[in-house]
């Protein structure tokens, strides 16, 4: 479509006769087909206002048949299309008319881009509920049936998704058709559409009878978690949290347990990982006395299975699991049942094991109470500590504070300091990096005279490091110390250092000075801004090298609000005057913008 | 080199539709007509369907390589709705697309009358909802999915899992494992670089998953040997479960042997009970239970043995043939030079040469069988060896899957065979 024509740039109507207040619909509607994709998506998200001045008839009758059958056309329109119809129910007139957006929907729960048919079943399932019983069976249920038997995969995948939402409000008759079909999907011909009878196994079993729970589901689980395609067994895992919700314990024990069992044992790793995955989830659902005869060695399986993504999938559930046990008697399970494989797992082979290890470890001390911890996982968190891989070093150290907790941070700082400055000085950056961001917490915990004595020089040396990012990360690093800190430390310890580097042959460090005092002065005040900092800046105005000139200029505007307005007109102005003056041209603009933005121009 | 050169060729999971590549990046789909009773000869004849440029050459600028743009491969996705899908490879990128039919057209604006002018704002007194009305049949094609960026050598195989959801792509050596729905991921799951890559003694020529188990592929390497792998058993498949090796008859070495030796093609069959190699000089069935040897072999020219030499001097030594099974896995199919291919059944153990060349025979006639005169005296319609056109190679052929159909691709033709109605 060619570009139309704006209100009141077209011949202008004779008489006056006639509004344009329909054009903008109008150019709305045209719109719908328009090849760019932009304006298409944005007719579709302004549907409803085009339903509006259509009406509820006209809506029906017509738009919602043109949208039926457009549906050529990208994700986004009709990802976008499936969403506006899930509130489209007031505007084809109210909850008796809700089963007039079923067409579209079905349309669309049958496109192959999975983004699509999820929203369109969302959008089905909220318009459920505003069918009557009778509507809903009149035309919801046919509507499910349709798209369970239809020939392609894609409508019985939609279908799975839309069992639970008809069948609460069913007759028992239509219920029964229900499971029925839900039956059938689970044993399809395509991997797909199992996988989706799969996904939707638990929360269709929310909705249903007990009786049916245990006659029908269970079989229908157990047979999906032995389906010859692994992506369904690993999926049966996630249901069998949902079922196991649902089940007394011996039910539990009889119906469920078995195929679990088998599941944690499957040959397939990923299936195994799955279990590992879900654990705590799966701790919660079968209750603590199936957790401590069947799920825990289960786990202790996990942790030293032969494939090396399932022991760290496990390792990353080792205090959830310890955390979830009920507290009588949960000190001795850990120790004697827990503790030696976890043991083993410092040393695994597998750097990412021992990081997922290192990440968790931690937070078994406030469970294990100071004694226990100080004996058995000391050991153990020092052992990490010196790991080669810096990872795992550096998850440690991120997770100090539950260890200052139980048994205070000096039984580690010992050992803690050889590792912050092995990290500090990694050859890779963003180990450094990563160190860098931990800085700050660590100052904290360990106290500003630690910090001082042994981690002070740290920092300073990483403002001069060759990467750029580490230099910033380093100067932002200073600003929260001095927040921590407090000024009179800043003043005492860190601004004589960062302003001797103003005089640094190398004129990066020379910036890297300006970049500190941009970031020190709100935190260090006026004073220290105005009798320190400032006359340092002032004098880099001269500098030979337009870089560093330009950022003095930069400089002078961020740290202008903050200083008085003395020091302003007669130090200041005059320094941005002259470098608006300056050769280059750089330096003049910024000159000039601080010179406005001060208001001193 | 002309950029029509056919460079794959594979019918879809029905048979009604053909796909060929091209090297000049093109996709051209053949789709079957419906069998119509007034023209009982054209049993289904296949027209042309969709045409497409699928990829277009590009230039690596770190490597100062230009990355060409003939498709190596195609695999379709087993139909999950009414659009069709297929993977189409280059040497570095994998595309997905889709080929969906439009026979409706939207009618009727707000904004113009019916000859296309503009109408005046201040005239629109209605609004006008667009009706959809029949048009002529019009099918596109589109990109859905690219994957790229995951192979630093060139890729020679795609094969989709029987789960629908992943793929592998293999290249020199490595293979990685694909989601058909994320693309800016892999998983690695086979590499056999060696630390110190003057140690590189052979490379991954061909790869494929099993028909039915999801865990199950093979890949074939340059020494002749297969490799089957569990994906159950450990994330990175550098170990093997099975290995496939004939053992090497110490009477036929020669200079040439290794290199004749190296497997072009490698395919399961649709039972997944067998898989079937090509090595330069014969096909191989073996059976998945038995590593130590194949269960048939069968010779493709084995009147080329005496000119390896010579093969050798024009790189003919190094061409790769593919091959394919029949539907029911009763025959299989391999192509060879002088534009012959080869048909072997395998329960008759009868097999047969045929030509395809449009000189030689008019269409809907009967192919005559072919021969190779090796020596001595030659017959009335053999040819000699000598003869033989080592430019018309057939690399590429299909079979349908359930029909006698199949499709041979000889340089820039296509040829289209069917059973002879009685």
């Amino acid at each position: 479509m060619a570009g139309a024509a704006g209100p009141g740039t077209g011949p202008v109507a004779a008489g006056g006769d006639g509004d344009d207040s329909l054009y903008p619909i109008a150019v709305l509607i045209d719109e719908l087909r328009n090849e760019d994709v932009q304006l298409r998506l944005n007719s579709i998200k302004k549907l409803s206002t085009i339903a509006l001045a259509l009406g509820v008839e006209r809506t029906r009758t017509e738009l919602l048949p043109f949208l039926t059958d457009t549906i050529y056309d990208e994700d986004e329109v009709l990802l976008a299309l499936a969403e506006q119809l899930g509130n489209f129910t007031g505007l084809v007139g109210g909850p008796d008319f809700a089963h007039c957006l079923l067409p579209p929907l079905e349309s669309l729960a049958t496109v192959e881009e999975t983004v699509v048919r999820d929203k369109a079943v969302e959008s089905l399932r909220q318009i459920s509920q505003e069918h009557t019983p009778i509507a809903l069976e009149a035309h919801f249920v046919p509507l499910v049936k349709r798209l369970a038997s239809g020939d392609w995969f894609t409508s019985r995948t939609s279908a799975c998704g839309l069992f639970s939402v008809c069948y609460p409000r069913a007759s028992n008759a239509v219920k029964a058709e229900i499971r029925q079909h839900f039956r059938s999907l689970c044993s399809d011909d395509t991997p797909m559409v199992r996988r989706a009878a799969a996904s939707k196994l638990g929360e269709f079993a929310k909705v249903l009878e007990l009786d049916s729970v245990k006659s029908e589901i269970v079989p229908l689980f157990t047979n999906l978690a032995s389906d010859e395609q692994d992506s369904v067994r690993l999926l049966a895992v996630e249901a069998c949290v949902s079922i196991a919700q649902l089940l007394s314990q011996e039910d539990l024990e009889a119906l469920v347990m078995p195929t679990l069992r088998q599941a944690a044992e499957d040959k397939s790793w990923r299936v195994r990982y799955m279990v590992a995955d879900k654990f705590s989830e799966l701790q919660k659902a079968v209750g603590p006395k199936i957790t401590l005869n069947d799920l825990i060695p289960a786990f202790q399986n996990l942790l030293k299975d032969c494939e090396a993504e399932v022991r760290a999938a496990a390792a990353h559930k080792v205090k959830e699991l310890c955390e979830n046990l009920p507290p009588e008697g949960r000190e001795t399970i850990i120790m004697n049942q827990i503790l030696p494989f976890i043991k083993e797992l410092v040393s695994d082979t597998n750097q990412h094991v021992k990081s997922a290890l290192a990440s968790v470890i931690m937070g078994l001390s406030t469970i294990l109470g100071k004694e226990n911890t100080i004996e058995h996982l000391l050991p153990l968190f020092l052992a990490q500590l010196k790991d080669e891989c810096p990872e795992v070093r550096l998850n440690i150290i991120s997770n100090l504070d539950c260890v200052n907790e139980v048994i205070g941070i000096r039984q580690l700082s010992q050992s803690l300091l050889p590792a912050i400055v092995e990290l500090a000085e990694d050859a890779k950056w963003r180990v450094r990096l990563a160190i860098i961001e931990y800085m700050p917490l660590l100052a904290g915990q360990l106290g500003v005279q630690f910090f001082d004595e042994k981690l002070n020089s740290l920092c300073m040396a990483w403002l001069v490091d060759h990467v750029y990012a580490i230099r910033e990360a380093a100067t932002n690093n200073l600003m929260k110390l001095v927040k921590k800190f407090g000024t009179e430390w800043a003043q005492n310890t860190i601004v004589p250092k960062v302003l001797v580097m103003a005089s640094d042959p190398n004129y990066l460090h020379r910036m890297t000075t300006l970049f500190c005092i941009n970031a020190l002065s709100e935190a260090c005040g006026q004073e220290i801004t105005t009798k320190q900092m400032l006359p340092i800046v002032l004098k880099m105005a001269g500098d030979q090298v337009a870089n560093v000139r330009f950022n003095v200029a930069k400089s002078l505007q961020k740290i202008g609000p903050i200083l008085d307005t003395d020091a302003l007109q007669e130090e200041v102005k005059p320094i941005l005057q002259k470098l608006g003056q300056d050769e280059d041209v750089d330096v003049k603009y910024f000159a000039q913008e601080a010179l406005s933005v001060l208001a001193l121009a | 080199m002309s950029a029509d050169i056919i460079s794959t060729v594979e019918f879809n999971y029905s048979g009604d539709l053909l796909a060929t590549g091209d090297k000049g990046g093109r996709v051209v789909i053949f789709q079957r007509e419906q069998e119509n009773k007034s023209r009982p000869h054209s049993r289904g004849e296949y027209n042309v369907y969709s045409t497409f440029q699928s990829h277009e050459p590009e230039f690596d600028y770190l490597k100062s390589l230009e990355i060409e743009e003939k498709i190596n491969k195609i695999r379709w996705l087993p139909q999950q709705n009414a659009a069709h899908f297929l993977l189409s490879t280059n040497d570095k990128t994998i595309k997905l697309w889709k080929i969906s039919e439009r026979d409706k057209r939207a009618e009727g604006y707000n904004l113009k009358d019916e000859d296309g002018r503009l109408r005046d704002p201040f005239r629109i007194t209605a609004l006008r909802v667009p009706k959809l009305k029949p048009m002529d049949l019009m099918v596109e094609a589109s990109p859905r999915r690219i994957f790229a960026n995951a192979h630093t050598y060139h890729i020679n195989s795609i094969s989709v899992n029987s789960d629908h959801e992943t793929y592998l792509s293999a290249d020199d050596l490595r293979i990685n494992l694909w989601h058909l729905e994320i693309t800016d991921r892999s998983f690695n799951i086979v590499d056999i670089k060696p630390v110190n890559m003057e140690e590189l003694t052979e490379v991954i020529t061909a790869a494929e998953f099993h028909p039915h188990q999801c865990n199950v592929f093979v890949y074939s390497s340059s020494k002749g040997t297969v490799r089957l792998c569990d994906m159950r058993s450990s994330a990175l498949c550098d170990r093997h479960s099975k290995f496939f090796e004939e053992p090497e008859d110490p009477s036929s070495r020669s200079f040439f042997s290794e290199i004749i030796s190296s497997i072009s093609d490698v395919k399961f069959s649709h039972s997944g009970r067998y898989m079937m190699t090509r090595d330069y000089l014969s096909v191989k069935v073996w059976d998945l239970n038995m590593e130590s040897r194949p269960v048939e072999t069968h010779q493709v020219h084995e009147y080329l043995r005496s000119k390896l030499c010579s093969l050798y001097e024009n790189d003919c030594i190094f061409d790769k043939f593919e091959c394919c099974w029949s539907g029911s896995d009763s025959a299989i199919m391999t192509g060879s030079y002088n534009n012959f291919f080869r048909m072997f059944d395998r329960n008759t153990r009868r097999d047969v040469t045929l030509e395809a060349s449009r000189e030689n025979s008019k269409p809907r006639a009967s192919l005559k069988p072919r021969k190779v005169c090796t020596g001595g005296k030659r017959k009335k319609d053999e040819i000699s060896v000598d003869s033989l056109d080592f430019n018309k190679k057939i690399l590429h052929t299909a079979w349908h899957p359930a029909e006698n159909i199949i499709a041979v691709a000889a340089t820039n033709n296509l040829y289209i065979f069917q059973d002879k109605v009685n």
